[in-house]
């Protein structure tokens, strides 16, 4: 094909390099009232009353509403497709404003003003009284008899609870001469941090109730606004203009209901939320931290006899994605490493931490730093090099998983395997680092594996639409319900509707603005789903308008459409010749006196697929013993994700989760005090981000096995780069000190305390 | 409101003279995306950590939230509304974060574009750890900087080359 494969140009570069892109605060209304929320300052309480008297009468402002006010529409925030099974919908445990405050933050009134400094001055006019509950924070905590409880439905806190069971692990442990190697494995509470904080604003026009929002998810977003206010779904409009990243905290549905909801009850006049930094981090989502705690029974060639998992997932307080994530990340574990006798356990734990939902990676960033450490404490235990065992007990060639249907048709592990190691010449600096080292700067390399999958068939519908209209001078226009959020989509559905249809990639114009009013159906950005399940999306409108088009160039020409084909905007023959331009076919058409067509196509894909996508991490470290602080000099993620369809832009993806699978090995955590449940360190300056000085070039290399159910051969790779760095660094830090972490991030702290405790021994 | 004040300043906006009356407790931000729709200036923490509204007040970039309005009297401010050409097409530093992938989400890019622009108009050599440094107020979570290095990077040099 002429476009798919090659780098072109972003079509929305222009404009963010000019300043010219517009994301929803840009567009807001300068007469827009601004609604400010009270959050709890309790991590578990019942709300007695709150005093709006002095709040009220406070200059500018123009309402009050508290949890005493707001309509009992239970409502769920994930960000779902709505299932019409309700065993299978997603838990309704949300209303717009609470009086059960379930985290310090928890939403309890709003105030709305003509300006931002009247909303927040008015805030500190409304007096809560509270009736103080006791709290958990802790997942396995929260699960033990007498532990404070959160909502009624869930006795014991557990939101969910699922399980695999292979074989027989009781027999098979008896096995004479294996080894067993345990560990624990714990990962933090972090933040999504995309630098545009959520907002959105919303206003009635017609009776209907229309948000503009900064979502991954638009018409999900309006199925939850509908729920929330009680409204039929066909009488919300939702916008979404550009969006300064998501990573999956835009997933959800944040603050549109209230919003929506305030518009209401203000005779429709336009009211905006914008959340702070604090807010983002206290009052959004955030990555559920997840326990692992995992035993294998090894033979001394590497070969697993049997295996245990358990894990324990924080929800925090409200159900969000719930048990999806611990369930996700527990089914990866018998995949990439088969096993006959495994008992895997998953329960995912109400706390009074703020909820937990999607986050780049939906449980597999947590399940790789377990298992992938899991593999180098196991390969040193057995005295194999971590290369070397991998190559021996990682999924085979041909494996497939009854589940979903995902083969694994090309090897992918050992192929990605291979070009990391020789890239990075892995083998012989293992073996260079294995010596005895001195001095102060220790080094070491390490790495590590990852599974993935693509989209969410079978556990959700997968289903994405499309609409393309010609216009006269033979441009095409594509409308998608799927999401553009940084991650190139405009672009790659560009480059595959030229393909599909036979036009220049200039002739092609995605319209990024989702409007549910003018957009078709589209899941939205999440499961890495947007490119392969948008691409059959596209692929089958395209065939149908280049079908149209045939059609009326047959009629023009006198020739059979089978003999006609389109390329590069123009009608040819069978011999190649060119007939006539599209622009031409297209004004005839348009304003044929005697046959006027407005040449049009539309298409629903239901995607009944998945796809792997697998790949690696190959880490360099070095240890500043003296100052505890452990470097990154080398980082390279390989992936095979199919064909890639723009290699600049799957580059760029792959540096990005790179660069956050950095930040969460190294540096990054959401910390709480024990005593209250406050958050600690909610902002930019108390949560280390990564910045520009901390990272070494990052490097990306490609596998590209075209993924046969694709009509693009591609497959997942939003995500997957997230996955795997942060235990491939981990690993890369035991051979540099002999420190089998067990916690991430390996902050200064924990390095000083492990080497206190004699760490870095056998170095 | 009776202890409202306001104070009337002039300065110059992407080459253009201009004033208003400023609330004295504003943000250049907020004068900026509220007075003169510059929508290019990003609130992304409204306390200086992210860089997302950066700003070259006489030339030198500066966290327009926690700059208040009113200090830009007599100043020359640039967005990155002002570095593209009359006739809309890209400096060569806007057209390197292009060429080279730099741009994702596109949030943080105009306040980097900017600060690149003032290492570019300083005309001094940068070691690649020195340029880091330099660019280290920013926060991005899209490309790990990689490609936005590269892009300061090549039109940095490209400017010392031209000049040298």
């Amino acid at each position: 094909m002429g476009y798919t494969g090659k780098r072109m140009p972003r079509v929305d570069a222009k404009d963010k390099a000019a300043g010219r892109a517009k994301y929803a605060a840009d567009l807001c209304v300068r007469d827009a009232l601004v609604a400010k929320v009270l959050h709890a300052e309790r991590a578990h309480a019942l709300v007695r009353s709150i005093n709006t008297d002095r709040a009220r009468q406070a200059e500018g402002v123009e309402a009050v509403f508290t949890c005493f006010d707001v309509p009992k529409y239970y409502f769920p925030t994930a960000g779902h497709p709505w299932s019409t099974d309700p065993e299978h919908q997603d838990v309704a445990d949300r209303l717009l404003l609470t009086d059960h405050v379930r985290f310090w933050g928890d939403d309890i009134a709003v105030v709305v003003a003509r300006d931002e400094l009247s909303a927040v001055k008015a805030l500190r006019e409304l007096e809560v009284e509270y009736e103080d509950l006791p709290f958990v924070l802790d997942a396995q905590a929260a699960m033990e008899p007498g532990a404070p409880q959160l909502h009624e439905a869930f006795p014991g806190n557990v939101l969910g609870h699922s399980s695999i069971r292979r074989g027989d692990l009781e027999a098979a442990i008896r096995e004479p001469g294996l080894i067993r190697v345990e560990g624990w494995y714990d990962t933090p509470t972090v933040q999504h941090c995309h630098i545009e904080n959520h907002n959105c604003w919303a206003y009635m026009e017609g009776g209907r109730v229309t948000v503009v929002t900064s979502t991954q998810i638009p018409h999900i977003v309006r199925r939850i606004v509908g729920q929330a206010l009680g409204r039929p779904w066909g009488d919300v409009r939702i916008i979404k203009p550009y969006i300064g990243g998501g990573f999956g905290n835009k997933q959800d549905a944040l603050y549109e209901p209230l919003c929506a909801w305030l518009t209401t009850m203000l005779g429709g006049r336009p009211v905006r939320i914008e959340c702070t930094r604090e807010e983002t981090f206290h009052c959004n989502r955030v990555r559920h931290a997840i326990r692992s705690h995992i035993i294998s029974w090894v033979r001394p060639d590497g070969s697993f006899a049997a295996r245990k998992l358990e894990c324990w997932s924080n929800q925090g307080g409200y159900a969000s994605h719930g048990h999806g994530i611990a369930a996700k990340g527990m089914n990866a574990f018998p995949q990439i490493y088969p096993c006959d006798n495994l008992e895997c356990d998953a329960w995912t734990v109400f706390t009074n931490l703020p909820p937990a939902g999607a986050m780049r990676g939906y449980g597999i960033p947590q399940a790789t730093f377990a298992g992938e450490a899991h593999i180098d404490d196991v390969a040193r235990a057995i005295g194999m090099s971590p290369l070397e065992l991998r190559r021996k007990i990682a999924m085979p060639k041909g494996y497939r998983d009854d589940f979903s249907g995902n083969v694994n048709w090309s090897d992918s592990f050992r192929a990605c395997m291979e070009a990391g190691a020789k890239a990075t010449d892995f083998e012989r600096r293992f073996a260079e680092l294995s010596k005895p080292q001195t001095g102060n700067i220790r080094r070491g390399v390490g790495m590590a594996l990852y599974w993935y999958n693509t989209g969410v068939w079978p556990i959700s519908l997968e289903s994405s639409s499309c609409r393309m209209v010609l216009n006269q001078d033979g441009s095409v226009q594509v409308f998608t319900g799927e999401t553009e959020i940084g991650q190139g989509c405009d672009t790659v559905y560009a480059q595959m509707t030229a393909d599909a249809v036979g036009i220049p990639f200039e002739s092609v114009h995605v319209v990024t603005v989702q409007d549910t009013d003018t957009t078709p159906y589209g899941s939205g950005a999440y499961a890495s789903r947007q490119t392969y399940v948008g691409g059959f999306a596209i692929d089958n409108t395209g065939k149908i308008l280049r079908g149209k088009i045939l059609d009326y160039a047959a009629k023009l020409t006198k020739l059979p459409a089978g003999q006609l084909g389109l390329r590069e905007g123009f009608i040819e023959n069978d011999r190649g010749e060119r007939l006539m331009s599209l622009a031409e076919l297209a004004t005839e058409a348009l304003y044929s006196m005697e046959d006027s067509r407005h040449i049009t196509a539309e298409a629903t894909a239901q995607i009944k697929s998945n796809a792997y996508s697998f790949g690696c991490s190959f880490a360099e470290v070095e240890v500043d013993l003296r100052l505890c602080r452990i470097r990154v000099t080398r980082l390279m993620n390989v992936h095979d994700c199919g064909k890639l369809i723009n290699p600049q832009l799957a580059e760029a993806q792959v540096h990005g989760g790179m660069s956050m699978g950095m930040g969460y090995a190294l540096s990054e955590q959401l910390r709480f005090d024990e005593k209250t449940g406050r958050p600690l360190n909610g902002n930019l300056l108390d949560y280390k981000l990564l910045t520009f000085t901390d990272h070494p070039r990052l490097e990306a290399l490609f596998c590209e096995n075209a993924e046969p159910t694709s009509p693009f051969g591609t497959k997942a790779l939003g995500e997957p780069p997230a996955c795997p760095p942060a235990p491939a660094i981990r690993n890369a830090v035991l051979q540099a000190t002999g420190i089998a972490f067990g916690a991430i991030p390996m902050t200064p702290e924990k390095l000083f305390r492990a080497l206190e405790e004699g760490g870095g021994s056998d170095v | 409101m009776n202890d409202r004040q306001f104070k009337h300043i002039r300065c110059t906006i992407n080459s253009r003279a201009v004033d208003a009356m400023v609330d004295v407790r504003a943000s250049l931000t907020e004068l900026l995306r509220g007075e003169f729709a510059l929508t290019s200036v990003k609130h992304g923490c409204d306390v200086g950590e992210c860089g997302a509204c950066t700003v070259l007040i006489d030339g030198e970039p500066f966290n327009s939230c926690i700059y208040l309005a009113v200090w830009a009297d007599g100043k020359d401010i640039t967005t990155v509304d002002g570095l593209a050409e009359p006739d809309g097409s890209l400096s060569p530093l806007q057209q390197a974060f292009v060429d080279e992938g730099a741009i994702q989400c596109g949030f943080c890019t105009p306040g980097l574009i900017l600060t690149a622009q003032s290492l570019i108009n300083r005309g001094e050599p940068l070691s690649d750890e020195e340029l880091r440094r330099e660019l280290a107020g920013h926060l991005c979570r899209c490309t790990g900087y990689e490609n936005i290095f590269k892009a300061v990077r090549r039109a940095l040099d490209e400017s010392l080359g031209k000049k040298g």
